[in-house]
């Protein structure tokens, strides 16, 4: 088991936060440190449990490679894709600035 | 037609009326609409109606009808649609702020064959956001109250579609079970619900929690409309890459055969006893006597890895989580905060994010992408899919002795709104019992046996299937259905509080 299992701390949060792109708010730092730290403490008995000898299961059905022919079909007009954008502008998705420059 | 109360018949009587020309498909539809109207500002099973939408389709079923061209068996039979589910131009939310006023350019693969199959979708119902939860408390737009006592959870995720059965406010309704969410809802208000074999109904178009887990499912009042609705939903999609090819089994025959003599049911030691209400297991031990005199071997079964289901779901759903809901981002759809020209596209997709998502989502997305960082994977990720393995090798033992396995469907009747809300942990346990399926990718069907004496609410129990066997859960449901209707004098659902 991790050493830290059970610790989860403020400045971890914070960490998982920026990582998931989460703005979290200060009290949201406190109490998701103490909640996450329960919930890691009660779901880390899998590391008990699971031995080397054990194959890993990733999916229920033993599914391979699912393939079709590259055939063109009708899909989603440019319009009906930008629908619900919460910004577009000349037929493509506007974001926010990307690059570090103003 | 005026002493019939149309919203009270089930799928089956209606399809009945329908197909004589009794009733027309625009007097159910409007009947149904008439009671969501006058019901659903207590319940609030419904995010959205979409009575427009939906007196144009029974319109088109009457005209198909009068000019005697072909239609399915539930064609004019109004449906409930879980917000989860893509419905062209219809808003859908997910139960999530982060998706409020979006409207889908495209349809489900379960919409698209519910429409062909000429079925009446009323509107879309409310749910935990994104499917997290399991009281319908964490959808954003308030909680859904249970038809059986308004100040208890209807369950979750899948809160609505449950209580818009219980309530009368339709007889159909389509659910999706990543972890127990038709079933424990089904549970909780005295209805049947069916989380299918994986793969068997596809996911085109169910907006996905746990990739790995999640599947739509049909939900009803009677054993045999959940049968006949599975048929309409069932089978290959090539849209979805994890669409199963195989057959789908017929589980309408089944539901009309019931006969269980000599089925082999396994009772899981570990789904039971300690930790489950008296009540709870008064009516289940019931269950079990009214199924050995219907013929039924019943025997013992041991699934020692269940015990640690519950923890290697909790590390596997946040995880699959985690990455399926980086999508929302702010830039394709959905909402978009503190976009003022000069903040980064990071920071207008953390305040975005912060903003739409609720705290039981933004929890499961840290705990995910905790589980799923450097030097933890290996340890929680990496273990909880080898326990996977442990649940699916149980299951196959299990079922080397049964043809199907029961077990209490949750472990406790519907808790009171606000009870568990501060408490994840204690939310999470209700779903002990469900959660094992969900790992192992078979099917399992949720029905009522009654209510417990100490506080009168609904008890459900739960059938398990071997993958691909989903047609056994309607054999042995509706053999119990009947079984228990012959002594109450009628459905369960009956004796819901009239409102």
């Amino acid at each position: 088991m991790p050493e830290t299992a059970g610790a989860i701390t403020r400045e971890q949060v914070a960490h998982l936060g920026r990582l998931a792109r989460l703005s979290l708010t200060e009290d949201e730092l406190d109490r998701y440190s103490a909640q996450l730290a329960d919930i890691v403490a009660a779901v880390a008995r899998v590391t008990e449990v699971a031995t080397p000898d054990v194959p890993a299961t990733s999916h229920p059905m033993p599914l391979q490679n699912v393939f079709r022919d590259d055939v063109p079909r009708p899909c989603l007009s440019q319009e009906q894709a930008l629908a619900g954008a919460p910004d577009a502008e000349d037929g493509r998705f506007r974001v926010p600035r990307i690059l570090d420059e103003e | 037609m005026s002493t019939l109360d149309l919203t009270r018949c089930t799928a089956v009587q209606l399809a009945e009326l329908l197909g004589t020309r009794t009733v027309s498909a625009r007097e159910v539809a409007q009947a149904h609409l008439d009671r969501i109207a006058a019901v659903d500002g207590d319940i609030h099973a419904f995010l959205h109606v979409d009575a427009a939408g939906a007196l144009a389709a029974a319109d088109a079923v009457d005209a198909d009808r009068a000019a005697d061209r072909p239609l399915g068996p539930l064609a004019g039979v109004p449906l409930a649609l879980k917000d989860v589910l893509t419905m062209r131009d219809v808003p859908t939310t997910c139960g999530s702020r982060i998706l409020e006023g979006w409207r889908p350019p495209y349809d489900a693969t379960v919409t698209r064959r519910l429409r062909e199959a000429g079925i009446v979708i009323l509107g879309k119902t409310n749910m935990d956001e994104f499917a997290m939860g399991s009281s319908t408390e964490h959808s954003a737009y308030g909680p859904t109250r249970n038809p059986w006592a308004l100040d208890r959870i209807p369950g979750g995720s899948g809160g609505g579609s449950a209580a818009a059965l219980a309530a009368f406010e339709a007889p159909l309704a389509i659910g999706t079970d990543t972890g127990g969410s038709i079933r424990q809802p089904a549970a909780v208000t005295g209805t049947v619900g069916v989380k299918p074999t994986y793969g068997a109904v596809s996911r085109y178009g169910l907006v996905a929690l746990a990739s790995s887990l999640d599947q739509a499912g049909p939900c009803a009042r009677t054993v045999l409309d959940t049968a006949m609705l599975h048929q309409v939903i069932a089978g290959h999609d090539p849209m979805d890459s994890t669409s199963l090819t195989d057959p789908v089994p017929d589980v309408v025959a089944a539901a009309k055969s019931g006969d269980i003599s000599g089925v082999r049911i396994g009772l899981v030691r570990e789904l039971g006893g300690e930790g489950y209400q008296a009540g709870v297991q008064e009516r289940f031990a019931e269950a079990v006597a009214v199924l050995e005199r219907l013929g039924a071997d019943v025997v013992e079964v041991s699934c020692p890895s269940f015990e640690h289901a519950l923890a290697a779901y909790y590390l596997i759903l946040p995880s699959e989580a985690s990455s399926n809901l980086a999508k929302f981002d702010g830039i394709r759809y959905g909402l978009r905060v503190g976009d003022d020209g000069r903040r980064s596209v990071e920071e207008v997709m953390s305040l975005t994010r912060e903003a739409g998502f609720g705290a039981e989502v933004k929890r499961r997305i840290m705990l995910g992408t905790y589980a799923l960082s450097s030097g933890y994977y290996d340890a929680y990720y990496g273990s909880a899919q080898k326990v996977r393995t442990l649940i699916q090798r149980d299951f196959t033992a299990a079922f080397a002795q049964a043809d199907v396995l029961i077990s209490p469907t949750a472990p406790t009747t519907a808790f009171r709104l606000g009870e568990k809300l501060d408490d994840p942990l204690a939310m999470y346990l209700n779903d002990v019992a469900t959660i094992p399926v969900n790992l192992a990718g078979n099917a399992a069907m949720s029905l009522p046996i009654g209510l417990a004496a100490e506080d009168g609410l609904p008890v459900g129990l739960q059938v398990i299937a071997p993958a691909m066997a989903d047609d056994r859960l309607y054999r042995v449901g509706a053999a119990l259905e009947q079984a228990l209707y012959d002594r109450w004098g009628g459905l369960l659902i009956e004796e819901v509080p009239a409102r």
